[in-house]
């Protein structure tokens, strides 16, 4: 037996290696492609993914006033502040903010997260709708789920008069910016466009 | 499951069964002749009793699940209906929520049993790592299954802890996405959930089988932490320790049976008779009381990521215990130094549970005058948790100095009186 396979020694062994090679890379690669339906199906669905928009009627909001919406499964902030809120958030200095990046997907990745940034000015205006820059200032449309772990902060509270989260103790001003607390990043703005001067699609 | 076996087929049926699958041998040398040490207490009786509660919870959960109906729009009521409509449910209901707690209560006993006698030592390190890993898988099907009833604790616990994964940098956000199989906890998430608090069970029995094999290997340890050195120092399994094994589990049985009857919701939250509802936060979310300690751990770090690692590395710090303590003596009993360490570790454990269930702006009750609040109060001890592995359980083992240890574990039950018998052949 041994000396039979001797006699093959060189190309034997070669062979050998290769169909040993060959063989382990098939089911390596036939494992890893076995695996991934089985981690992918937990991925978002396609109907998942299909999302939808959400019309925001802004019209029934006086100055000062807060609605909760959903969109794309998620709660959203709408508020039309007060001019007293917009200047407190206009004069914050950005380069002193835990998170100084707008966190608006409207505008530019990295914008500086100043009050302008924040705001529904932002939204993109369907043709032929005009709409006055003073009003949609004043409107701030944010995420609702605090960016630490998700919960939903209670507005009207907080040390800068807007949103406090009862959950781990995060504040947020009135433009949705993380001021103290363990949040990282400011509550995110959602896709926005005026589809008249007082309605707002959000998607 | 070691050693060689006393078992002997006394009938035909038994011969014939033992040539071809010994499995009453494997019980028998398991179960029945298997030589433990003579001293256990009652603190070794956990281990029985948590296969019980094991036992419990898969059972009751089998039926339950023949009831409840995992999506968002029929949960919270199935659980209702199981509560009011179905026959027995609210017993069936009660055992499997109460059994939670009286599962963990017992893991955590049994936990604190090997720290204190040093189980985790050599040469069962194995065996103290599955038992870690059981009580990780644990906390998996715990977590999951409290999801299932679709309250408000439910919802926003589910929540809070998949965002703790959002804290990974760069993959995190597609991690949680994936967890939730969507853009948020939804109807996805639940159905994934109750599979898979369907499955841990039977994971958790079968590290439990390694658990028992690995404990089968080395033996027993016990009160005194020295090995076993003659067949004087054992007794065999039954009828010794089923009995007192029995009697632990009926009081055992007893305590879980009053909270099932009489005190059903102690153990729970009222927020979670609330459906859930994605538009409000509870103003106060805790997890149950079982997970509390590591809840503090989280907040005791003011950045995000830093409580999310230093929460698993709380876990994770028990995988390598084995080879941080340093000392050569397994008892604590023999240990006078790490004796109060340990009994400082056991009260920093209940404290972090506290300071979990509090709001971390408020002052500690007797602690106001030197204001210390629930955030700094948990910081304090989280420090202390990581210390007393990281720092005291090794160090302690090059400056303490042990007490005498008797000579064996026959020694110390009978202070040495059957010495002579010893010398004698055991059996």
């Amino acid at each position: 037996m041994t000396d039979e396979t001797q006699t093959h020694d060189g190309d034997g062994e070669t062979r050998r290696d290769f169909i040993f090679i060959a063989a382990g890379v098939t089911a390596a690669a036939g494992g890893v492609f076995t695996l991934w339906p089985f981690i992918d199906q937990m991925n978002p669905a396609a109907d998942t993914l299909a999302q939808s928009t959400t019309e925001v009627p802004l019209d029934s909001l006086d100055e000062g006033m807060g609605i909760t919406v959903m969109f794309r499964s998620r709660p959203h902030f709408v508020r039309r502040r007060t001019a007293a809120e917009v200047t407190e958030a206009t004069d914050v200095d950005v380069a002193r903010l835990p998170d100084n990046d707008a966190r608006n997907v409207n505008i530019e990745d990295g914008a500086p997260a100043t009050d302008e940034n924040r705001s529904a000015v932002t939204a993109t205006v369907a043709d032929g709708v005009e709409v006055d820059p003073a009003y949609a200032r004043s409107i701030l449309v944010t995420g609702a789920n605090c960016t630490h772990l998700g919960c939903v902060p209670t507005g009207g509270e907080g040390d800068y008069d807007a949103w406090f989260c009862p959950c781990h103790g995060s504040h947020y001003d009135t433009a949705g910016r993380i001021r103290r607390g363990p949040a990282p990043e400011n509550l995110p703005i959602p896709p926005m466009t005026f589809s008249s001067p007082t309605t707002l699609v959000l998607g | 499951m070691s050693g060689p076996s006393t078992y002997e087929p006394k009938t035909g049926i038994e011969r014939w069964l033992d040539s071809r699958l010994p499995i009453v041998r494997l019980g028998w040398d398991s179960f029945v002749d298997f030589p433990t040490p003579k001293n256990l207490n009652y603190w070794y009786t956990f281990g029985g009793i948590l296969t019980v509660c094991l036992m419990v919870q898969i059972l009751t959960g089998i039926v339950l699940a023949m009831h409840y109906v995992p999506h968002v729009d029929y949960a919270f009521a199935s659980i209702e209906r199981i509560d009011r409509d179905v026959n027995f449910g609210w017993l069936l209901r009660n055992i499997h929520a109460v059994g939670a707690s009286m599962f963990f209560l017992a893991v955590y006993l049994h936990i604190f049993r090997g720290l204190y006698y040093g189980s985790y030592k050599a040469p069962r390190e194995v065996l103290w790592i599955l038992g870690v890993v059981i009580y990780l898988l644990m906390m998996a099907a715990a977590f999951l299954g409290y999801v299932l009833p679709w309250g408000q604790m439910s919802f926003w616990g589910a929540t809070v802890i998949t965002e703790l994964f959002g804290a990974i940098p760069l993959v995190g956000g597609p991690i949680t996405e994936w967890l939730w199989g969507g853009f948020a906890v939804g109807n996805t998430t639940l159905n994934r959930f109750f599979s898979l608090h369907y499955l841990i069970p039977f994971l958790i029995a079968g590290v439990v089988g390694l658990h028992i094999w690995a404990l089968h290997v080395p033996g027993n340890n016990n009160p005194t932490g020295i090995s076993v050195k003659s067949s004087n120092d054992t007794l065999p399994f039954h009828p010794y320790y089923t009995v007192k094994d029995g009697f632990a589990i009926a009081v055992f049985l007893l305590i879980f049976a009053f909270f099932v009857f009489f005190w059903p919701d102690a153990l729970g939250h009222a927020d979670n008779y609330i459906e859930a509802d994605p538009l409000v936060t509870p103003a106060h979310i805790v997890p149950e009381w079982y997970l509390l300690p590591f809840y503090a751990i989280l907040r005791a770090v003011p950045d995000k990521l830093g409580g999310v690692i230093l929460m698993f590395g709380a876990i994770a710090v028990l995988f390598v215990l084995p080879w941080l303590d340093t000392s050569k003596v397994r008892s604590m009993r023999y240990r006078p130094m790490a004796k109060w360490f340990f009994v400082i570790f056991l009260l920093a454990c209940l404290g972090l549970g506290w300071a979990g269930a509090e709001l971390p702006d408020k002052m500690v009750p007797g602690l106001e005058a030197i204001g210390v609040d629930f955030l700094l109060f948990g910081r304090v001890l989280t420090i202390y948790y990581f210390a007393y592995f990281l720092v005291i359980l090794p160090v302690l083992g090059f400056v303490e100095k042990p007490t005498e240890r008797p000579a064996s574990i026959d020694a110390s039950v009978t202070g040495g009186k059957s010495a002579a018998p010893a010398a004698a052949p055991a059996e």
